[in-house]
């Protein structure tokens, strides 16, 4: 429920068929009865009657204008204004001069957003109850490591087992060890953004979270705290680490060099002092992690050699990853620019972000289609053009819903898929070329 | 109009019944009435409603002053032919043992009226605050009914015996 200005909040009224009228009847019960009413925003006042029954001269009075639309099965169009004010009743008719009023309008505030702004009441009811928010372990751990974001590991790595493949070398052990090791590593990331996030108030600053963006908010709500989550990181990093040291020795010590590099951009994306994410670069950082570093060191641990085609072919990838993190950044810009996290969408103009983004998937689809007709990569792997109306429907929809954070859902869903569908259809190009 | 504890009449019972919203008002420390538009349930015997605790202010004034009203009032949330308005006076009682499950045990009125809820529930971890909900038992003392919903003239009164 948010505060509205009389003015408004009458004006507003006036837009409803009927008023609820409220007041505390001689028993100490309320009392409410419906009925027409006349609105006058510029008097802030609004009359009801002829009434069976009034309140007395001068008693607070709360009148109330809600709607709903039923659908199949539930509701949409919630909105709902109140008002407070003192009563002149004579002749069986009210008269309340407003003084203040509070709303709600699930168009302008959307539901999500409506939620978040309530936190902080939730906190304080748990507190005063003694209870904390609870949640399965299971949701808590999907919850907390941003679970479905490891595509963004699972693509590179494959991509870069098949590009061994391809060159004719293939260990299935060291495959699922080099994902484990390098999806310990991205959990272990997704958590520590987290923790930082809550550290500098960008988190709790985004009253617009999505399922998408915003973090896991697993701070904010309570289900887990900071220290936790610290250390559930720390042991993801230790675990990744482990992994990589043993791939290093049993496969060779450019793994190091790779695994520092991708261990370095992971932590200073997020941690202080350098922060990354905050002198906008952070996409950047992102892309070549997602990208080249992974591909490239996932490729080594099956040949024990670099090759530039496993770089080459990273780097569509790295630019869809990066356009991942890019668009999620776009409804987090209000509270990321409050915890001075300035990002390209913080910085850049709303033409210019959507600009970018056309550019930057252009560029991704211009390499593939390089690639494959030079002879690089396999041309099977030009089917991965395949996606680029997803593209160009998530750069219209960033055009179209750029301000409003939750119709933008279904782009941010799209971009994200665009990242994996992509990225497997270059694996695809890959195996159907070790196949055939 | 005397009548049983805990039965109202039945065209009240209809209304509540099928109502997807009715307005609740709660009296705040300052006596001042608030109305908040929630989704009454109905059991026979006592009316319920949840709160969020994101949401939870209302909670704290049925605390302090139990006396509530539940007005229903509105013809597209009502969906009942013939159309009537009522309000119920009653008693009510903030169930928060168990923020976490306890709202559970109303879950199948909830389901009967808004069967969307389950889709809601089984993302239940997108917004976990939400589903961390108190449960608002009223006991009706005292109920008003407005034939044809023309509330220009006086209800129909009905007093519930043996009421608080």
């Amino acid at each position: 429920m948010g505060s509205l200005r009389p003015e408004e909040a009458v004006a507003r009224a006036s837009g409803y068929p009927h008023a609820v009228l409220s007041y505390v009847g001689e028993d100490g019960y309320p009392f409410s009865i419906a009925g027409e009413f006349v609105a006058d925003a510029d008097r802030r006042r609004v009359e009801m009657g002829p009434l069976p029954s009034t309140p007395r001269e001068g008693q607070t009075v709360n009148l109330t204008f809600s709607h709903i639309h039923p659908t199949e099965g539930g509701y949409d169009q919630r909105r709902y204004v109140s008002l407070w004010g003192r009563a002149e009743a004579g002749g069986g008719r009210v008269s309340v001069a407003v003084e203040r009023a509070s709303g709600w309008d699930e168009a302008e505030t959307p539901f999500f957003e409506y939620c978040e702004r309530g936190v902080p009441r939730g906190h304080e009811y748990f507190e005063g109850v003694g209870q904390g928010p609870r949640l399965g372990a299971g949701w808590l751990f999907f919850l907390a490591t941003r679970l479905p974001f490891l595509t963004a590991t699972i693509v590179p790595v494959a991509l870069g087992g098949a590009v061994a493949a391809s060159h004719g070398v293939w260990n299935w052990g060291l495959f699922w060890l080099t994902l484990a090791g390098a999806s310990c590593i991205h959990l272990g990331l997704n958590i520590a953004n987290d923790v930082f996030d809550d550290a500098s108030g960008a988190d709790a600053a985004n009253l617009t979270p999505t399922p998408f963006s915003g973090g896991s908010r697993v701070i904010q709500y309570g289900l887990v705290g900071r220290r936790t989550m610290a250390l559930s990181s720390l042991l993801f990093y230790l675990v990744g680490m482990g992994v990589g040291v043993y791939l290093a020795e049993s496969r060779g010590r450019w793994l190091y060099l790779l695994g520092a590099l991708g261990i370095a951009l992971s932590v200073s994306y997020t941690a202080p002092p350098i922060r990354l994410v905050d002198r906008g670069v952070g996409e950047i950082a992102v892309g070549l992690g997602f990208g080249p570093i992974t591909t490239l060191g996932a490729y080594f641990v099956q040949a024990q050699t670099l090759h530039w085609e496993a770089a080459y072919v990273s780097i569509p990838v790295a630019i869809f990853i990066a356009l991942v993190l890019y668009v999620n950044e776009i409804p987090d810009r209000e509270g990321d620019s409050a915890a001075g996290k300035r990002t390209l969408v913080v910085r850049w103009s709303r033409r210019r972000v959507v600009g970018a983004y056309a550019l930057a998937a252009s560029a991704a689809y211009l390499l593939i289609a390089a690639g494959a007709l030079s002879g690089v990569s396999p041309p099977w792997t030009l089917a991965a053009l395949a996606t680029a109306p997803i593209a160009r429907r998530v750069w219209r929809d960033l055009g179209l819903h750029y301000e409003r954070a939750y119709e933008l859902m279904p782009a941010i869903q799209s971009n994200i898929g665009l990242h994996l569908f992509t990225g497997l259809l270059i694996l695809a190009g890959y195996l159907t070329t070790i196949i055939f | 109009m005397k009548r049983p504890i805990g039965v109202l009449p039945p065209e009240v019972e209809t209304l509540l019944e099928r109502a997807l919203v009715a307005e609740l008002t709660v009296i705040d420390a300052g006596g001042r009435p608030i109305t908040y538009p929630l989704i009454p349930f109905y059991d026979g015997r006592r009316i319920y409603m949840t709160s969020s605790v994101l949401f939870s202010r209302k909670l704290h004034h049925i605390k302090a002053n139990p006396k509530v009203a539940v007005a229903l009032t509105d013809p597209v949330a009502l969906r009942s032919e013939p159309f009537r308005r009522a309000t119920i006076q009653g008693v009510a009682h903030v169930d928060d043992h168990d923020l976490h499950t306890g709202w559970e045990e109303i879950l199948p009125l909830w389901r009967a009226k808004e069967p969307v809820i389950d889709y809601y529930l089984k993302r239940r971890f997108g917004i976990p605050l939400f589903f961390e909900r108190a449960v608002i038992e009223i006991e009706p003392v005292r109920a008003f009914l407005w034939e044809a919903g023309d509330t220009t003239l006086p209800p129909k009164v009905f007093e519930l015996a043996g009421a608080v």
